[in-house]
Protein backbone atom coordinates (compact mmCIF):
# COMPACT_ATOMS: atom_id res chain seq x y z
CA UNK A 1 0.00 0.00 0.00
CA UNK A 2 1.60 3.21 -1.15
CA UNK A 3 -0.20 5.55 1.24
CA UNK A 4 2.04 4.46 4.10
CA UNK A 5 4.72 6.92 3.06
CA UNK A 6 2.29 9.86 3.16
CA UNK A 7 3.05 10.76 6.81
CA UNK A 8 6.65 11.20 5.68
CA UNK A 9 6.00 12.80 2.30
CA UNK A 10 3.48 15.39 3.49
CA UNK A 11 5.76 17.03 6.11
CA UNK A 12 8.56 16.96 3.55
CA UNK A 13 6.43 18.78 0.99
CA UNK A 14 5.34 21.27 3.65
CA UNK A 15 8.96 21.81 4.58
CA UNK A 16 9.92 22.63 1.00
CA UNK A 17 6.90 24.90 0.66
CA UNK A 18 7.73 26.73 3.87
CA UNK A 19 11.30 27.37 2.81
CA UNK A 20 9.89 29.36 -0.11
CA UNK A 21 7.18 31.16 1.87
CA UNK A 22 8.82 34.04 3.70
CA UNK A 23 5.69 35.76 4.98
CA UNK A 24 5.25 34.57 8.57
CA UNK A 25 1.45 34.97 8.64
CA UNK A 26 1.08 32.85 5.52
CA UNK A 27 3.52 30.29 6.91
CA UNK A 28 1.32 29.93 9.99
CA UNK A 29 -1.79 29.26 7.93
CA UNK A 30 0.05 26.76 5.74
CA UNK A 31 1.33 24.87 8.74
CA UNK A 32 -2.07 24.70 10.42
CA UNK A 33 -3.67 23.40 7.23
CA UNK A 34 -0.77 21.04 6.67
CA UNK A 35 -0.95 19.55 10.12
CA UNK A 36 -4.70 19.08 9.75
CA UNK A 37 -4.05 17.12 6.57
CA UNK A 38 -1.45 15.09 8.41
CA UNK A 39 -3.92 14.28 11.18
CA UNK A 40 -6.50 13.27 8.58
CA UNK A 41 -4.00 10.98 6.87
CA UNK A 42 -2.97 9.24 10.04
CA UNK A 43 -6.58 8.64 11.09
CA UNK A 44 -7.37 7.32 7.62
CA UNK A 45 -4.34 5.04 7.75
CA UNK A 46 -5.43 3.72 11.12
CA UNK A 47 -8.91 3.05 9.80
CA UNK A 48 -7.39 1.19 6.89
CA UNK A 49 -5.34 -0.78 9.40
CA UNK A 50 -8.37 -1.86 11.43
CA UNK A 51 -10.10 -3.04 8.27
CA UNK A 52 -7.26 -4.71 6.38
CA UNK A 53 -4.67 -5.54 9.03
CA UNK A 54 -0.94 -4.85 8.98
CA UNK A 55 0.36 -3.51 5.71
CA UNK A 56 3.81 -2.86 4.41
CA UNK A 57 5.51 -1.15 1.50
CA UNK A 58 8.89 -1.85 -0.03
CA UNK A 59 10.45 1.37 -1.19
CA UNK A 60 11.67 1.20 -4.78
CA UNK A 61 10.12 -2.26 -5.19
CA UNK A 62 13.16 -3.99 -3.72
CA UNK A 63 11.88 -7.06 -1.97
CA UNK A 64 11.67 -7.13 1.78
CA UNK A 65 14.94 -8.30 3.31
CA UNK A 66 16.99 -6.34 0.76
CA UNK A 67 15.24 -3.02 0.29
CA UNK A 68 13.90 -0.60 2.84
CA UNK A 69 10.39 -1.41 3.94
CA UNK A 70 7.82 0.72 5.71
CA UNK A 71 5.45 -1.15 7.97
CA UNK A 72 2.21 0.04 9.46
CA UNK A 73 1.03 -2.02 12.41
CA UNK A 74 -1.20 -1.14 15.34
CA UNK A 75 1.61 0.20 17.49
CA UNK A 76 2.95 2.57 14.88
CA UNK A 77 -0.57 3.54 13.79
CA UNK A 78 -1.53 4.59 17.31
CA UNK A 79 1.71 6.49 17.76
CA UNK A 80 1.23 8.28 14.45
CA UNK A 81 -2.24 9.47 15.40
CA UNK A 82 -1.06 10.73 18.77
CA UNK A 83 1.94 12.49 17.24
CA UNK A 84 -0.15 14.22 14.59
CA UNK A 85 -2.69 15.39 17.17
CA UNK A 86 0.19 17.01 19.04
CA UNK A 87 1.64 18.59 15.92
CA UNK A 88 -1.79 19.98 15.06
CA UNK A 89 -2.28 21.49 18.50
CA UNK A 90 1.20 22.98 18.42
CA UNK A 91 0.84 24.64 15.05
CA UNK A 92 -2.25 26.41 16.35
CA UNK A 93 -0.51 27.28 19.60
CA UNK A 94 2.62 28.60 17.94
CA UNK A 95 0.68 31.35 16.16
CA UNK A 96 0.48 33.32 19.37
CA UNK A 97 3.50 32.08 21.23
CA UNK A 98 6.33 32.71 18.89
CA UNK A 99 8.46 35.69 19.60
CA UNK A 100 11.41 37.31 17.89
CA UNK A 101 13.42 34.90 15.81
CA UNK A 102 10.87 32.14 16.30
CA UNK A 103 8.33 34.14 14.41
CA UNK A 104 9.47 33.52 10.86
CA UNK A 105 9.20 30.48 8.64
CA UNK A 106 12.39 28.87 10.00
CA UNK A 107 10.59 27.46 13.02
CA UNK A 108 7.96 25.82 10.85
CA UNK A 109 10.51 24.38 8.45
CA UNK A 110 12.25 22.59 11.28
CA UNK A 111 9.00 21.69 13.01
CA UNK A 112 7.97 19.77 9.93
CA UNK A 113 11.35 18.20 9.42
CA UNK A 114 11.05 16.98 13.01
CA UNK A 115 7.59 15.66 12.20
CA UNK A 116 8.97 13.89 9.17
CA UNK A 117 11.66 12.26 11.26
CA UNK A 118 9.22 11.15 13.93
CA UNK A 119 6.75 9.68 11.42
CA UNK A 120 9.59 7.97 9.62
CA UNK A 121 10.89 6.45 12.84
CA UNK A 122 7.42 5.15 13.71
CA UNK A 123 6.86 3.64 10.28
CA UNK A 124 10.15 2.23 9.14
CA UNK A 125 10.80 -1.48 9.13
CA UNK A 126 14.52 -1.21 8.59
CA UNK A 127 17.01 -0.70 11.38
CA UNK A 128 19.46 1.44 9.43
CA UNK A 129 16.68 3.55 8.03
CA UNK A 130 15.64 4.09 11.63
CA UNK A 131 19.13 5.48 12.30
CA UNK A 132 18.68 7.92 9.44
CA UNK A 133 15.32 9.07 10.81
CA UNK A 134 16.89 9.51 14.20
CA UNK A 135 19.49 11.80 12.70
CA UNK A 136 16.73 13.78 10.97
CA UNK A 137 15.02 14.19 14.33
CA UNK A 138 18.29 15.11 16.01
CA UNK A 139 19.40 17.78 13.61
CA UNK A 140 15.98 19.44 13.54
CA UNK A 141 15.76 19.39 17.31
CA UNK A 142 19.25 20.92 17.57
CA UNK A 143 18.10 23.79 15.42
CA UNK A 144 14.80 24.19 17.28
CA UNK A 145 16.46 24.25 20.67
CA UNK A 146 18.99 26.91 19.72
CA UNK A 147 16.68 28.98 17.55
CA UNK A 148 16.46 31.86 20.02
CA UNK A 149 20.27 32.22 20.15
CA UNK A 150 20.28 33.32 23.78
CA UNK A 151 23.09 32.21 26.03
CA UNK A 152 21.00 29.70 27.94
CA UNK A 153 19.63 28.15 24.80
CA UNK A 154 23.06 27.75 23.26
CA UNK A 155 24.32 26.21 26.45
CA UNK A 156 21.40 23.81 26.72
CA UNK A 157 21.85 23.09 23.02
CA UNK A 158 25.48 22.09 23.47
CA UNK A 159 24.65 19.68 26.28
CA UNK A 160 21.72 18.22 24.43
CA UNK A 161 23.78 17.82 21.30
CA UNK A 162 26.81 16.23 22.93
CA UNK A 163 24.91 13.51 24.77
CA UNK A 164 22.56 12.73 21.94
CA UNK A 165 25.40 12.50 19.45
CA UNK A 166 27.12 9.96 21.65
CA UNK A 167 23.81 8.09 21.80
CA UNK A 168 23.66 8.01 18.01
CA UNK A 169 27.18 6.66 17.80
CA UNK A 170 26.26 3.82 20.14
CA UNK A 171 23.26 3.12 17.95
CA UNK A 172 25.44 3.00 14.85
CA UNK A 173 27.99 0.71 16.48
CA UNK A 174 25.17 -1.60 17.56
CA UNK A 175 23.83 -1.65 14.02
CA UNK A 176 27.21 -2.53 12.60
CA UNK A 177 27.70 -5.43 14.97
CA UNK A 178 24.16 -6.65 14.36
CA UNK A 179 24.65 -6.61 10.62
CA UNK A 180 27.95 -8.41 11.00
CA UNK A 181 26.28 -11.20 12.96
CA UNK A 182 23.04 -11.60 11.02
CA UNK A 183 23.68 -10.14 7.59
CA UNK A 184 20.41 -8.23 7.51
CA UNK A 185 18.98 -4.99 8.81
CA UNK A 186 15.33 -5.51 8.02
CA UNK A 187 13.55 -5.69 11.38
CA UNK A 188 11.23 -8.51 10.38
CA UNK A 189 14.07 -10.48 8.86
CA UNK A 190 16.17 -9.86 11.97
CA UNK A 191 13.33 -11.20 14.07
CA UNK A 192 13.06 -14.20 11.78
CA UNK A 193 16.76 -15.00 12.13
CA UNK A 194 17.27 -14.10 15.77
CA UNK A 195 14.21 -15.92 17.04
CA UNK A 196 15.56 -19.09 15.46
CA UNK A 197 19.19 -18.72 16.58
CA UNK A 198 20.50 -19.80 19.94
CA UNK A 199 23.50 -17.59 20.56
CA UNK A 200 22.35 -15.07 23.15
CA UNK A 201 25.87 -14.08 24.14
CA UNK A 202 26.74 -12.81 20.68
CA UNK A 203 23.56 -10.83 20.32
CA UNK A 204 23.82 -9.29 23.76
CA UNK A 205 26.67 -7.01 22.72
CA UNK A 206 24.43 -5.37 20.13
CA UNK A 207 21.49 -5.35 22.48
CA UNK A 208 23.55 -3.56 25.12
CA UNK A 209 24.72 -0.94 22.64
CA UNK A 210 21.14 -0.38 21.49
CA UNK A 211 19.97 -0.17 25.05
CA UNK A 212 22.51 2.56 25.85
CA UNK A 213 21.64 4.43 22.67
CA UNK A 214 17.89 4.43 23.22
CA UNK A 215 18.32 4.84 26.93
CA UNK A 216 19.98 8.17 26.21
CA UNK A 217 17.23 9.12 23.76
CA UNK A 218 14.45 8.05 26.10
CA UNK A 219 16.15 9.61 29.16
CA UNK A 220 16.04 6.58 31.47
CA UNK A 221 17.73 6.57 34.83
CA UNK A 222 21.50 6.76 34.57
CA UNK A 223 21.39 8.49 31.18
CA UNK A 224 18.88 11.30 31.57
CA UNK A 225 21.08 14.27 32.46
CA UNK A 226 20.79 16.04 29.15
CA UNK A 227 17.04 16.41 29.50
CA UNK A 228 16.61 18.68 32.52
CA UNK A 229 19.66 20.68 31.43
CA UNK A 230 18.20 21.61 28.08
CA UNK A 231 14.41 21.31 28.10
CA UNK A 232 13.66 24.43 30.02
CA UNK A 233 15.73 26.75 27.86
CA UNK A 234 13.89 27.16 24.53
CA UNK A 235 10.59 28.80 23.72
CA UNK A 236 7.73 26.99 25.46
CA UNK A 237 6.29 25.77 22.17
CA UNK A 238 9.56 24.03 21.34
CA UNK A 239 9.71 22.50 24.81
CA UNK A 240 6.17 21.19 24.38
CA UNK A 241 7.11 19.50 21.10
CA UNK A 242 10.15 17.90 22.66
CA UNK A 243 8.23 16.82 25.73
CA UNK A 244 5.51 15.23 23.64
CA UNK A 245 7.56 13.55 20.96
CA UNK A 246 11.29 13.09 21.41
CA UNK A 247 11.73 10.86 24.43
CA UNK A 248 8.71 8.82 23.36
CA UNK A 249 10.41 7.92 20.09
CA UNK A 250 13.23 6.43 22.16
CA UNK A 251 10.73 4.41 24.19
CA UNK A 252 8.95 3.35 21.02
CA UNK A 253 12.15 1.93 19.59
CA UNK A 254 13.06 0.21 22.86
CA UNK A 255 9.68 -1.52 22.92
CA UNK A 256 9.90 -2.37 19.22
CA UNK A 257 13.41 -3.82 19.35
CA UNK A 258 13.13 -5.70 22.59
CA UNK A 259 9.79 -7.30 21.70
CA UNK A 260 10.66 -8.05 18.10
CA UNK A 261 14.13 -9.48 18.06
CA UNK A 262 16.18 -9.13 21.22
CA UNK A 263 14.32 -11.97 22.84
CA UNK A 264 17.10 -14.50 23.49
CA UNK A 265 18.38 -13.55 26.89
CA UNK A 266 15.06 -12.19 27.95
CA UNK A 267 15.18 -12.83 31.67
CA UNK A 268 18.27 -10.69 32.12
CA UNK A 269 16.94 -7.80 30.03
CA UNK A 270 13.51 -7.75 31.58
CA UNK A 271 14.95 -7.64 35.07
CA UNK A 272 17.27 -4.85 34.03
CA UNK A 273 14.31 -2.96 32.59
CA UNK A 274 12.35 -3.34 35.81
CA UNK A 275 15.24 -2.08 37.95
CA UNK A 276 15.86 0.85 35.64
CA UNK A 277 12.15 1.64 35.43
CA UNK A 278 11.89 1.81 39.20
CA UNK A 279 14.95 4.04 39.58
CA UNK A 280 13.84 6.30 36.73
CA UNK A 281 10.41 6.77 38.26
CA UNK A 282 11.63 7.52 41.76
CA UNK A 283 14.54 9.77 40.86
CA UNK A 284 12.52 11.75 38.32
CA UNK A 285 9.67 12.20 40.77
CA UNK A 286 11.94 13.22 43.65
CA UNK A 287 13.98 15.65 41.57
CA UNK A 288 10.76 17.25 40.35
CA UNK A 289 9.65 17.99 43.87
CA UNK A 290 12.71 20.11 44.66
CA UNK A 291 12.24 22.75 41.97
CA UNK A 292 10.14 25.87 41.75
CA UNK A 293 10.32 26.57 38.03
CA UNK A 294 7.28 24.99 36.35
CA UNK A 295 9.31 23.98 33.31
CA UNK A 296 11.92 22.21 35.43
CA UNK A 297 9.30 20.38 37.48
CA UNK A 298 7.64 19.21 34.32
CA UNK A 299 10.97 18.23 32.72
CA UNK A 300 11.76 15.92 35.61
CA UNK A 301 8.25 14.57 35.32
CA UNK A 302 8.96 13.46 31.79
CA UNK A 303 11.78 11.32 33.17
CA UNK A 304 9.64 9.92 35.94
CA UNK A 305 6.96 8.92 33.49
CA UNK A 306 9.36 7.30 31.06
CA UNK A 307 9.84 4.87 33.97
CA UNK A 308 6.23 3.70 33.72
CA UNK A 309 6.59 2.92 30.04
CA UNK A 310 9.80 0.96 30.62
CA UNK A 311 8.03 -0.83 33.47
CA UNK A 312 5.38 -2.04 31.02
CA UNK A 313 8.12 -3.38 28.78
CA UNK A 314 9.87 -5.00 31.72
CA UNK A 315 6.81 -6.92 32.90
CA UNK A 316 6.34 -8.17 29.34
CA UNK A 317 2.85 -9.60 29.34
CA UNK A 318 0.43 -8.47 26.61
CA UNK A 319 -1.53 -6.61 29.27
CA UNK A 320 1.54 -4.77 30.53
CA UNK A 321 2.69 -3.76 27.07
CA UNK A 322 -0.84 -2.61 26.25
CA UNK A 323 -0.65 -0.55 29.41
CA UNK A 324 2.69 0.89 28.35
CA UNK A 325 1.31 1.87 24.94
CA UNK A 326 -1.79 3.39 26.51
CA UNK A 327 0.46 5.23 28.92
CA UNK A 328 2.60 6.55 26.08
CA UNK A 329 -0.42 7.90 24.21
CA UNK A 330 -1.87 9.44 27.35
CA UNK A 331 1.46 10.87 28.37
CA UNK A 332 2.27 12.40 24.99
CA UNK A 333 -1.03 14.27 25.02
CA UNK A 334 -1.20 15.25 28.67
CA UNK A 335 2.46 16.22 28.85
CA UNK A 336 2.28 18.46 25.81
CA UNK A 337 -0.87 19.97 27.19
CA UNK A 338 0.62 20.77 30.58
CA UNK A 339 3.57 22.47 28.95
CA UNK A 340 1.14 24.51 26.88
CA UNK A 341 -0.66 25.51 30.06
CA UNK A 342 2.69 26.45 31.62
CA UNK A 343 3.18 28.68 28.60
CA UNK A 344 -0.25 30.23 29.18
CA UNK A 345 0.59 30.88 32.83
CA UNK A 346 3.78 32.51 31.66
CA UNK A 347 1.79 34.62 29.22
CA UNK A 348 -0.52 35.80 31.98
CA UNK A 349 2.12 36.27 34.66
CA UNK A 350 5.32 36.81 32.74
CA UNK A 351 7.37 34.21 34.62
CA UNK A 352 7.80 30.48 35.09
CA UNK A 353 8.95 30.81 38.69
CA UNK A 354 6.29 29.50 41.06
CA UNK A 355 7.50 31.64 43.94
CA UNK A 356 6.63 34.89 42.28
CA UNK A 357 3.18 34.04 40.97
CA UNK A 358 -0.11 33.34 42.66
CA UNK A 359 -3.79 34.12 42.72
CA UNK A 360 -4.33 32.72 39.24
CA UNK A 361 -7.54 30.99 40.23
CA UNK A 362 -9.18 34.28 41.02
CA UNK A 363 -7.71 35.92 37.98
CA UNK A 364 -8.52 33.28 35.39
CA UNK A 365 -10.78 30.34 36.33
CA UNK A 366 -10.58 29.03 32.75
CA UNK A 367 -6.84 28.58 33.07
CA UNK A 368 -7.39 26.72 36.33
CA UNK A 369 -9.68 24.23 34.60
CA UNK A 370 -7.21 23.86 31.76
CA UNK A 371 -4.44 23.15 34.25
CA UNK A 372 -6.49 20.66 36.23
CA UNK A 373 -7.22 18.45 33.21
CA UNK A 374 -3.65 17.47 32.26
CA UNK A 375 -2.36 17.71 35.83
CA UNK A 376 -4.92 15.24 37.13
CA UNK A 377 -4.49 13.11 34.04
CA UNK A 378 -0.76 12.88 34.77
CA UNK A 379 -1.34 12.21 38.44
CA UNK A 380 -3.86 9.51 37.55
CA UNK A 381 -7.16 10.73 38.94
CA UNK A 382 -10.03 8.43 37.85
CA UNK A 383 -12.10 9.87 35.04
CA UNK A 384 -9.02 10.97 33.08
CA UNK A 385 -6.72 9.03 30.80
CA UNK A 386 -3.83 8.65 33.22
CA UNK A 387 -5.83 6.62 35.69
CA UNK A 388 -6.58 3.83 33.26
CA UNK A 389 -3.02 3.82 31.95
CA UNK A 390 -1.61 3.40 35.44
CA UNK A 391 -4.38 1.01 36.46
CA UNK A 392 -3.60 -1.34 33.58
CA UNK A 393 0.13 -1.22 34.27
CA UNK A 394 -0.32 -1.91 37.95
CA UNK A 395 -2.85 -4.67 37.34
CA UNK A 396 -0.44 -6.30 34.90
CA UNK A 397 2.32 -5.97 37.46
CA UNK A 398 0.27 -7.67 40.16
CA UNK A 399 -0.79 -10.44 37.82
CA UNK A 400 2.84 -11.05 36.89
CA UNK A 401 3.83 -11.08 40.56
CA UNK A 402 6.16 -8.08 40.32
CA UNK A 403 5.04 -6.52 43.58
CA UNK A 404 8.12 -4.39 44.19
CA UNK A 405 7.79 -2.43 40.96
CA UNK A 406 4.05 -2.02 41.58
CA UNK A 407 4.83 -0.50 44.96
CA UNK A 408 7.33 1.86 43.41
CA UNK A 409 4.85 2.85 40.71
CA UNK A 410 2.15 3.65 43.25
CA UNK A 411 4.60 5.60 45.36
CA UNK A 412 5.71 7.61 42.34
CA UNK A 413 2.10 8.38 41.47
CA UNK A 414 1.91 10.01 44.90
CA UNK A 415 5.05 12.03 44.15
CA UNK A 416 3.51 13.17 40.88
CA UNK A 417 0.34 14.16 42.67
CA UNK A 418 2.44 16.04 45.22
CA UNK A 419 4.25 18.17 42.68
CA UNK A 420 1.08 18.84 40.70
CA UNK A 421 -0.55 20.01 43.92
CA UNK A 422 2.50 22.15 44.55
CA UNK A 423 2.08 23.92 41.22
CA UNK A 424 -1.63 24.25 41.91
CA UNK A 425 -1.08 25.73 45.36
CA UNK A 426 1.66 28.07 44.36
CA UNK A 427 0.25 29.30 41.10
CA UNK A 428 -3.47 29.22 41.60
CA UNK A 429 -4.45 29.29 45.26
CA UNK A 430 -1.72 31.30 46.97
CA UNK A 431 -2.20 35.05 47.28
CA UNK A 432 -0.48 37.03 44.58
CA UNK A 433 2.92 38.29 45.78
CA UNK A 434 2.68 42.01 45.48
CA UNK A 435 5.98 42.84 43.80
CA UNK A 436 5.18 41.09 40.52
CA UNK A 437 1.94 42.89 40.05
CA UNK A 438 3.77 46.15 39.80
CA UNK A 439 6.11 45.21 36.98
CA UNK A 440 3.90 43.00 34.88
CA UNK A 441 0.66 44.08 33.34
CA UNK A 442 -1.54 40.99 33.44
CA UNK A 443 -2.88 40.07 30.05
CA UNK A 444 -6.20 38.55 29.11
CA UNK A 445 -6.06 35.34 27.12
CA UNK A 446 -7.73 35.16 23.76
CA UNK A 447 -9.82 32.15 22.79
CA UNK A 448 -7.45 30.93 20.09
CA UNK A 449 -4.57 30.96 22.52
CA UNK A 450 -6.27 28.45 24.78
CA UNK A 451 -7.90 26.43 21.98
CA UNK A 452 -5.06 23.87 21.59
CA UNK A 453 -5.04 23.30 25.29
CA UNK A 454 -8.81 22.80 25.28
CA UNK A 455 -8.50 20.26 22.47
CA UNK A 456 -5.76 18.28 24.19
CA UNK A 457 -7.58 18.43 27.53
CA UNK A 458 -10.75 17.16 25.89
CA UNK A 459 -8.81 14.32 24.28
CA UNK A 460 -7.37 13.17 27.58
CA UNK A 461 -10.85 13.35 29.12
CA UNK A 462 -12.30 11.32 26.24
CA UNK A 463 -9.45 8.83 26.41
CA UNK A 464 -10.45 8.35 30.04
CA UNK A 465 -14.17 8.01 29.44
CA UNK A 466 -13.84 5.77 26.39
CA UNK A 467 -10.83 3.98 27.81
CA UNK A 468 -12.31 0.61 26.86
CA UNK A 469 -12.19 1.37 23.11
CA UNK A 470 -8.70 2.80 23.16
CA UNK A 471 -7.55 -0.04 25.36
CA UNK A 472 -8.86 -2.58 22.87
CA UNK A 473 -6.59 -1.10 20.20
CA UNK A 474 -3.58 -0.96 22.47
CA UNK A 475 -4.19 -4.56 23.52
CA UNK A 476 -4.25 -5.64 19.88
CA UNK A 477 -1.05 -3.67 19.34
CA UNK A 478 0.54 -5.38 22.33
CA UNK A 479 -0.53 -8.83 21.20
CA UNK A 480 1.01 -8.18 17.82
CA UNK A 481 4.20 -7.10 19.56
CA UNK A 482 4.46 -10.10 21.85
CA UNK A 483 3.57 -12.53 19.06
CA UNK A 484 5.08 -10.83 16.02
CA UNK A 485 4.33 -13.66 13.57
CA UNK A 486 1.83 -11.53 11.64
CA UNK A 487 4.30 -8.67 11.39
CA UNK A 488 7.12 -10.89 10.14
CA UNK A 489 4.88 -12.72 7.69
CA UNK A 490 3.49 -9.54 6.24
CA UNK A 491 6.86 -7.92 5.66
CA UNK A 492 8.59 -11.01 4.33
CA UNK A 493 5.70 -12.06 2.08
CA UNK A 494 4.54 -15.13 3.89
CA UNK A 495 7.83 -16.41 5.28
CA UNK A 496 6.95 -18.32 8.42
CA UNK A 497 8.95 -17.45 11.53
CA UNK B 1 39.90 14.38 24.08
CA UNK B 2 36.30 14.20 25.26
CA UNK B 3 37.35 14.88 28.80
CA UNK B 4 39.06 18.16 27.93
CA UNK B 5 37.59 21.36 29.21
CA UNK B 6 37.77 23.16 25.91
CA UNK B 7 34.59 22.78 23.90
CA UNK B 8 36.48 22.75 20.63
CA UNK B 9 38.67 19.86 21.78
CA UNK B 10 35.60 18.09 23.03
CA UNK B 11 34.10 18.38 19.57
CA UNK B 12 37.30 17.05 17.99
CA UNK B 13 37.05 14.14 20.40
CA UNK B 14 33.49 13.53 19.23
CA UNK B 15 34.68 13.49 15.63
CA UNK B 16 37.29 10.86 16.49
CA UNK B 17 34.65 8.81 18.24
CA UNK B 18 32.39 9.06 15.22
CA UNK B 19 35.13 7.94 12.86
CA UNK B 20 35.96 5.07 15.17
CA UNK B 21 32.33 4.00 15.08
CA UNK B 22 32.29 4.13 11.30
CA UNK B 23 35.37 1.94 11.17
CA UNK B 24 33.82 -0.45 13.67
CA UNK B 25 30.76 -0.81 11.48
CA UNK B 26 32.95 -1.39 8.48
CA UNK B 27 35.09 -4.03 10.13
CA UNK B 28 32.29 -5.77 12.02
CA UNK B 29 30.34 -6.30 8.85
CA UNK B 30 33.21 -8.15 7.25
CA UNK B 31 36.17 -7.05 5.18
CA UNK B 32 37.00 -8.90 1.99
CA UNK B 33 40.27 -7.98 0.43
CA UNK B 34 40.73 -7.33 -3.26
CA UNK B 35 37.18 -7.80 -4.40
CA UNK B 36 35.05 -5.03 -5.84
CA UNK B 37 31.62 -4.19 -4.51
CA UNK B 38 30.15 -2.99 -7.77
CA UNK B 39 30.69 -4.91 -10.98
CA UNK B 40 29.37 -4.97 -14.52
CA UNK B 41 27.46 -7.91 -15.92
CA UNK B 42 30.54 -9.89 -16.85
CA UNK B 43 31.34 -11.22 -13.35
CA UNK B 44 28.09 -12.38 -11.84
CA UNK B 45 29.49 -14.91 -9.38
CA UNK B 46 28.96 -13.93 -5.74
CA UNK B 47 32.37 -15.26 -4.69
CA UNK B 48 34.06 -12.47 -6.60
CA UNK B 49 32.08 -9.77 -4.85
CA UNK B 50 32.35 -8.11 -1.50
CA UNK B 51 29.17 -7.10 0.27
CA UNK B 52 28.28 -3.59 -0.92
CA UNK B 53 25.83 -2.89 1.88
CA UNK B 54 28.31 -2.07 4.68
CA UNK B 55 30.04 0.33 2.33
CA UNK B 56 26.74 2.04 1.65
CA UNK B 57 25.97 2.14 5.37
CA UNK B 58 29.32 3.64 6.29
CA UNK B 59 29.05 6.16 3.49
CA UNK B 60 25.63 7.25 4.76
CA UNK B 61 26.96 7.45 8.30
CA UNK B 62 29.94 9.55 7.20
CA UNK B 63 27.72 11.98 5.33
CA UNK B 64 25.30 12.33 8.24
CA UNK B 65 28.18 12.72 10.67
CA UNK B 66 29.74 15.39 8.50
CA UNK B 67 26.52 17.41 8.40
CA UNK B 68 26.04 17.16 12.11
CA UNK B 69 29.59 18.19 12.93
CA UNK B 70 29.31 21.22 10.70
CA UNK B 71 26.28 22.23 12.72
CA UNK B 72 28.08 21.46 15.96
CA UNK B 73 31.02 23.67 15.09
CA UNK B 74 28.67 26.46 13.99
CA UNK B 75 26.87 26.14 17.33
CA UNK B 76 30.17 26.30 19.18
CA UNK B 77 31.16 29.40 17.25
CA UNK B 78 27.85 31.07 18.07
CA UNK B 79 28.29 30.20 21.73
CA UNK B 80 31.79 31.65 21.69
CA UNK B 81 30.48 34.82 20.08
CA UNK B 82 27.73 35.25 22.66
CA UNK B 83 29.72 34.41 25.75
CA UNK B 84 33.37 34.76 24.81
CA UNK B 85 34.33 31.52 26.50
CA UNK B 86 35.49 28.11 25.37
CA UNK B 87 35.40 26.50 28.78
CA UNK B 88 33.06 23.63 29.55
CA UNK B 89 33.15 24.60 33.21
CA UNK B 90 31.22 27.72 32.30
CA UNK B 91 28.35 25.57 31.10
CA UNK B 92 26.70 25.43 34.47
CA UNK B 93 23.91 27.92 34.24
CA UNK B 94 21.28 25.51 32.99
CA UNK B 95 21.89 23.01 35.79
CA UNK B 96 21.18 25.36 38.65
Amino acid sequence: MNAIVLPVIVPFALMLLLIIVRNSRLAQYISVVGSTILLGISIWLFRHLTLKGISSLNIGSWDAPFGISFVLDYFSGLMLITASIIIFALTVYSIYFMEGTHRDNKFYVFLFSLTMGVSGAFLTGDAFNLYVWFEVILISSFVLITLGKTKHQLEGGIKYMALNLIGSLFFLAGLGLLYGKTGTLNMAHLAHILRASEQPILINTSAALFFIAFGIKAAVFPLFFWLPASYHTPNITVTSIFAGLLTKVGVYVLIRFFTLFFVQDQQFWLNLFLIIAGLTMVIGGMAASTYYDTRRILSYHIISQIGYMIMGLGIFTPLAIAGAIFFMMHNMIAKTNIFLVAGLINRVKGTFDLKSIGGLYRQSPVLAVLFILPAFALAGVPPLSGFFAKFVLIKAGIEAGQFLIVGVAIGTAMLTLYSMIKIWNEAFLKKNPSETEANHESTKLRFFEILPSIILGAISLLMGIFAAYVFEFTLTAAEHLVEPAAYIENVLNGLKP
Amino acid sequence: MMLRRSILKFIIGLIFLSNATNLLVFIATGLTAGKPAFVDNSTPSPENLSDPLPQALVLTAIVIGFGIFVFTIALKYKYFETTGTDDLDQLKQTDK
